[in-house]
């Protein structure tokens, strides 16, 4: 009994996980070039939509998927070329992007019509039976793309020249300048990745767990991935862990009243937020944070 | 500061409110961002024609419509005035931490912090009506002040960023007030009659609503509107023409001078983070007593959000937040003519982010193409201080 309710809640906190892991991955890349990019949700939020939009249209949720995470990419290009080309506050941009996604899409799917689109579960055999633990592999197959994912961006970010140089700019943009490394361009291409992986974070989202598309889907989940790589202290290890923590209490919340348990939910759905604040005030002074995060660079004198 | 400077003329008073480069003649800068402006709103407006069209509608219908709800006769100039107010109160603040460099996005999490503590204090204090007005909507001011207040005291103390610690707060606020509705003891309502108690609060009684001058046919003016207009204009020439807002904006031009000139960032960057809060909280005040009357989940219902983006069209000037908080009132009061076109009223919130878009990126283009033209004179000609092409900078405080 306990042990099935406990995989029940598992599978339930894996499932609400993987779209934050996702999008964690790109967030995390973003925020280390010194990005802090809060159009992720407005990326999530596209990419959700432009996967249930192709996967419908082609009749093929994997398509669909796919063409979420593009989509994403063409927020992130918009969002890159307004911030680190023609230098507009980031997160002016940021706001205006996720307002105009949230409209967009909303507006979008009242005028369109889209027939139900999800990708396959993939069950592992064998593995699938242990208890407790088998849930890890009984999920939608994208589920799995994770595992390529998470050690991708911790390879490109800390095993890469690529990589080295995008931490030097979220680092110290004037040194990496005059070492001779385009700081926007780097900042422009970590958006870009951002844009890859949020996109496909909402894709997963939509046509993976849900099927369908509706407005505002995301809900703020781009926002407690800004939480989890804060949490996580901009390390990809703590930012998973973090991603995992809030899908949990999402799950928890969720789960609660059937168990019969009594906790306040309103303190679940807060709990990413003060997490993520408390780690802030009390991480403040540790310098892991990217010292040049959010400030934008442009040649000169400082 | 040192040489006292020739007094100057006397300026028309319409100066202060247009803000410091009222009335001086405009440069080649300002003809040509104006330039781009326009021809940014024409693509704005394409972009959103074409929406229309390919979602089946009439361009024309819906402007006709936007038109009809909003300023096509006095009920309409009602609604659009009673949207704006709230607008304007958030856009009033955003301006005034825009101007000292701290860019507060929480407006939404602090207007409804205010409309909780406003309501709190509606309902539990007893006194003659307008005491208790004037009080709630005090308690409002304090309570958003004090939600961003959280803010600035993580800022100035340990160095978080401002933009994610209010926007972080955003969503607790939300939580809080959900949870102050949906118990007893605090905020939900005490079901009357049959029915499980909804989450919201009680009504606040009838002698408690801020009045509003005029009949419902003519023009109705509620004491919110007269409430922000009256902010504008003195937050208009405070920025202008005190001690406070010459500091304001310097602290936001640039920190390090202020610094050498004596000003205390934590003081002054704080008080506006705190002030920028209260504005907020005080325009979920007025959207409690003057609108909706009772506390719910719902009730800011982006405000907080549309009236940042005022603010942003606006460049953090109050005098030119007062027509762009009336045009985003009309749209939003004229969106539910919508419903008759066919097109979703969701268009509104498109145009929205359209027209910020089309005001925040021509200075900034303008700058660049300033500095293409610079580039490219040759080096003899080049003034040895900055000259009139280069100061776009002071354009874009946030």
């Amino acid at each position: 009994m306990w042990l099935d309710d406990g995989g029940t809640v598992l599978a339930s906190a894996l499932r609400l996980t993987a779209p934050l892991a996702f999008a964690a991955c790109g967030e995390y890349l973003a925020e280390r070039a010194g990005t802090l990019n809060i159009s992720v949700e407005g990326m999530m939020l596209s990419g959700a939509f432009g996967a249930v939009a192709v996967g419908s249209a082609t009749g093929s949720p994997t398509v669909g998927l796919f063409a979420g995470a593009v989509v994403g990419l063409l927020v992130a290009l918009v969002h890159a070329n307004l911030s680190h080309r023609i230098q507009i506050n980031t997160f002016v941009v940021g706001l205006v992007i996720n307002t105009l996604v949230l409209g967009l899409t909303s507006f979008l799917l009242q005028t369109m019509e889209f027939s139900r689109t999800q990708v396959g579960m993939l069950r592992i055999p064998g593995l699938a039976e242990i208890p407790l633990l088998g849930v890890l592999f009984e999920q939608r197959w994208p589920f799995y793309l994770l595992l390529l994912v998470v050690p991708l961006t911790w390879f490109l970010v800390n095993r890469t020249r690529w990589g080295l140089e995008l931490r030097a700019v979220g680092e110290n943009p004037q040194a990496a300048d005059v070492s001779g490394i385009k700081v926007n361009v780097r900042r422009r291409q970590a958006l870009m990745w951002c844009g890859l992986m949020s996109g496909l974070g909402g894709a997963f989202l939509s046509v993976g767990l849900v099927g369908s598309f509706n407005s505002n889907m995301t809900a703020g989940r781009g926002f407690i991935v800004i939480a989890a790589v804060i949490f996580g202290a901009w390390r990809l290890k703590g930012t998973l862990l973090g991603c995992f923590l809030f899908g949990a209490a999402d799950a928890l919340r969720l789960a609660l009243p059937s168990l019969g348990v009594e906790l306040n939910p309103q303190l679940l759905v807060a709990a990413p937020y003060l997490l993520a604040l408390a780690v802030m005030v009390l991480m403040a002074k540790s310098q892991r944070e990217p010292r040049a995060l959010s400030k934008p660079f442009e040649r000169g004198l400082v | 500061m040192s040489t006292p400077a020739p007094a100057p003329a006397r300026r028309p008073l319409a100066s202060y409110v247009v803000g410091r480069s009222g009335l001086r003649r405009p440069g080649p800068d300002a003809w040509r961002t104006a330039g781009i402006t326009v021809l940014c709103v024409l693509v704005a407006m394409g972009l959103a024609a074409l929406l229309v069209t390919i979602s089946g509608g009439s361009p024309v219908e819906v402007v006709d419509a936007l038109f009809t709800g909003s300023v096509s006769d006095t009920a309409g100039w009602s609604q659009t005035l009673v949207n704006a107010a709230p607008l304007l109160l958030v856009a009033l603040g955003a301006c005034i931490a825009n101007r000292a460099g701290v860019f507060n996005i929480g407006q939404e999490g602090q207007l409804l912090i205010g409309a909780m503590v406003g309501c709190f204090v509606a309902l539990r204090l007893q006194g003659p009506g307008w005491i208790v007005v004037t009080v709630a909507l005090v308690a409002a001011a304090f309570g958003g002040g004090a939600w961003s207040g959280i803010s600035a005291a993580m800022y100035y103390t340990r160095g978080t960023n401002v933009v994610v610690s209010t926007l972080l707060l955003t969503f607790i606020a939300a939580q809080v007030v959900q949870f102050a509705v949906n118990s007893p003891s605090l905020l939900q309502e005490s079901g009357m009659g049959s029915g499980p108690a909804r989450p919201q609060s009680d009504a606040v009684p009838e002698y408690l609503r801020l009045a509003s001058f005029g009949q419902y046919p003519d023009l109705t003016i509620g004491v919110g509107v007269i409430v922000a207009v009256v902010a504008t204009v003195v937050l208009a020439v405070l920025l202008a023409r005190s001690r406070w807002g010459f500091r304001l904006n310097m602290l936001g031009l640039n920190p390090m001078a202020a610094r050498h000139a004596g000003i205390r960032a934590s003081r002054l960057g704080g008080s506006a983070l705190v002030l920028s809060g209260a504005f907020a909280g005080l325009a979920g005040g007025v959207i409690l007593l003057g609108t909706v009357f009772r506390l719910q989940p719902a009730i800011s219902n982006n405000f907080g959000w549309d009236g940042l983006l005022v603010a942003l069209v606006a460049r953090s000037r109050p005098g030119l937040a007062l027509p762009v908080a009336v045009l985003f009132g009309a749209l939003r009061s004229g969106s539910s003519y919508l419903a008759a076109t066919g097109v979703p009223d969701y268009l509104v919130d498109v145009v929205q982010a359209l027209l910020v878009l089309a005001f925040v990126v021509p200075p900034v283009l303008s700058a660049l193409w300033a500095r293409r033209i610079r580039n490219r004179a040759p080096v003899a000609d080049t003034p040895a201080r900055p000259s009139a092409a280069a100061p776009a900078k002071e354009e874009v405080p946030v």
